[in-house]
């Protein structure tokens, strides 16, 4: 695991995220600013340094983003000392060639050499950031498992479970027998790795696993509605993101009423991205407690980790509903 | 206890499952002690309504509970003419386990072991009566209710249809669209416990904020006999005006809603 772990650290950043490529822009037009600081601090003469360099640096930069994103996915597949060497090979390329260019057309000077320079130390900076950074988020992914494990077994839902199933030990066995490996298996889910992405069709079951428990104890009173017609087959989810959704739907939406509530579950695609909707009964002043915010916290941490601002979640508390809403990017299974 | 009058116990749970439970344990408990089961009920509502008829001695009583929990039923039930022992019990709940063990309050921890159970049982005729100031202190919010002993049942008030609560001599008056309570209650542990839902416009008034139409002036004489050409309050559902104490005149400016 902590090999595993190592090499979760330092790998490539995925130039096709759009996060991801906008670090990049920010941090590079931030050292072409302070670069051009150096060199004046009048206001005007400070503007047309700005400009010339930004005529030498946007293209570069921009033709960099492009050759990237496209070939990210050959990039991430090389050991990380191969994907460095390749990084910077790509832009010294690029550098030659918009200089070249440049020279053609423009008739823009200056030596090589220097350019050479300048964008090896640039790219320098950014790998140091992206490793810093990997470093950084690595532990989190860790924690998050821990969290996620400690946010997700309410000790509510464990032992008011193992109390249905030994109601049903002497007079239902086989019902006895099928809840008990429901659990088993949500268990082994909740303590598994779940760094990688899941077919969502695993996530169903599981979700599916979880309802099943609950509407042992809860009986009429739980009702659910999938609705996930024409939903991709292909599609990868981050793991354990329904179940803790539908246990915080059931705490604090169908527990808290007498009468029968209704969970509604909408998974569906928009174009490259996938929408989640979980939707259930709420009202305020029937809840008593205010805990779902690790759960929640907890999902926005790991959609950020798998997918960083390409993924969000938001809830909303309308009259007598709470719902759940993520977005994140339509990711296929390989075949 | 030999040829005792078997304990006739009651089961409140809101999951079935939990109640089959019990019953499967109580049965296995009838072999070594005489009891029987007197009732059982899906919610406290029921279960106040089943109490006063099935004669119980002991109720077993979930904690967590939609509509209204277990700690508010055992406040409504200590009104009963004699009400029973109560055993709470629970799947989870670390802050009423913790206020339980300081007040020796009985409750037993689902999945409930046999063991346990029958000695909780055994010991249930024993079992101190709960004080309602112990309950108090452990409930977390206020109650849903307010309740009162009629004829030997108990009545539920839904706070909501609380117009007013008026203290006289020991007792406060509860004030509904239809009619008045009798509540042997002090006004300030009320005004404390439902904090924010009404307001003191009195020192023996509490009123519904919702309950208020509006102030008017009034020439009247209050409680204390003085008579201060203050402000009165309008309320809606009945024609009752109530006044408004010198003192804290200061809530006509804050409500505004002036006749």
């Amino acid at each position: 695991m902590s090999i595993n772990q190592n090499a979760n650290a330092v790998a490539l950043p995925n130039f096709r995220n759009l996060g991801i490529l906008l670090r990049i822009l920010l941090i590079v037009d931030g050292i072409s600013l302070a670069a051009a600081l150096l060199q004046t601090s009048e206001p005007l003469p400070l503007a047309e340094v700005l400009i010339e360099m930004s005529a030498q640096v946007q293209p570069v930069l921009l033709l960099s983003l492009l050759v990237l994103a496209a070939l990210g996915n050959v990039l991430r597949r090389l050991s990380y000392a191969g994907g460095i060497v390749a990084w910077l090979a790509i832009e010294l390329g690029v550098v030659t060639l918009i200089y070249f260019l440049g020279h053609r057309f423009f008739n823009a000077g200056g030596a090589l050499e220097r350019y050479y320079l300048f964008t090896l130390l640039v790219t320098g900076v950014l790998i140091g950031y992206f490793d810093l950074r990997g470093r950084a988020l690595s532990p989190a992914l860790t924690e998050a498992r821990l969290q996620a494990l400690q946010a997700r077994i309410r000790p509510h839902f464990l032992f008011n479970s193992i109390n249905a199933v030994l109601s049903l030990m002497r007079h239902d066995p086989r019902r006895a027998e099928q809840v008990l490996e429901d659990l088993a298996e949500l268990f082994r889910a909740l303590m598994g790795d779940n760094r990688q992405l899941t077919p969502f069709t695993q996530e169903i079951a599981l979700a599916r696993q979880y309802l099943n428990i609950e509407q042992l104890r809860l009986g009429e009173r739980l009702r659910v509605a999938w609705e996930i017609d024409g939903f991709p087959g292909d599609a990868l989810l981050p793991p354990m993101v329904l179940q803790p959704l539908l246990e915080n739907a059931v705490y604090h939406g169908i527990e808290p009423r007498v009468e029968p509530g209704l969970i509604t579950i909408r998974l569906r695609r928009e174009g490259d991205r996938i929408r989640v909707v979980l939707r259930n009964p709420y009202r305020a002043e029937n809840d008593h407690h205010s805990g779902n915010r690790m759960a929640l916290a907890n999902i926005r941490e790991r959609l950020a980790l798998h997918f960083d601002a390409e993924a969000g979640i938001k809830t909303i508390a309308t009259d007598g509903a709470y719902e759940v809403q993520i977005v994140m990017p339509y990711v296929k299974e390989k075949p | 206890m030999t040829g005792a009058r078997p304990l006739r116990v009651m089961v409140i749970d809101d999951e079935a499952p939990a109640r089959n439970r019990l019953r499967d344990l109580l049965g296995d408990c009838a072999l070594k002690m005489p009891l029987e089961i007197a009732g059982e009920a899906d919610n406290g509502r029921r279960a106040l309504d089943l109490l006063p008829s099935c004669n119980a001695d002991v109720v077993l009583l979930d904690i967590r509970m939609p509509d209204m929990d277990g700690i508010e039923v055992a406040q409504h039930l200590q009104k009963l003419d004699t009400p029973p022992a109560v055993i709470f019990t629970t799947a989870y709940d670390a802050y009423a386990l913790k206020a339980f063990e300081v007040h020796a309050i009985d409750y037993l921890l689902k999945p409930i072991r046999v063991a346990r159970l029958l000695d909780a049982l055994s010991r249930a005729r024993a079992i101190a009566p709960l004080r309602p100031e112990v309950l108090d202190e452990i409930r977390r919010e206020g109650r849903s209710h307010l309740s009162v002993n009629e004829r030997g049942r108990i009545h539920l008030i839904p706070l909501g249809e609380v117009l007013f609560l008026k203290a006289e001599l020991k007792y406060v008056t509860v004030r509904t669209a239809e009619r008045e309570f009798l509540l042997e209650e002090s006004l300030a542990k009320l005004e404390q416990e439902f904090l924010g839902r009404f307001v003191r416009i009195h020192r023996n008034c509490l009123v519904a904020k919702d309950a208020i139409r509006g102030f008017e002036r009034a020439s009247m004489v209050d409680a204390d006999g003085e008579s201060d050409g203050g402000w009165a309050v309008v309320l809606n559902q009945v024609s009752e005006k109530l006044p408004v104490s010198r003192r804290q005149q200061h809530i006509v400016r804050e409500f505004g809603r002036i006749l």
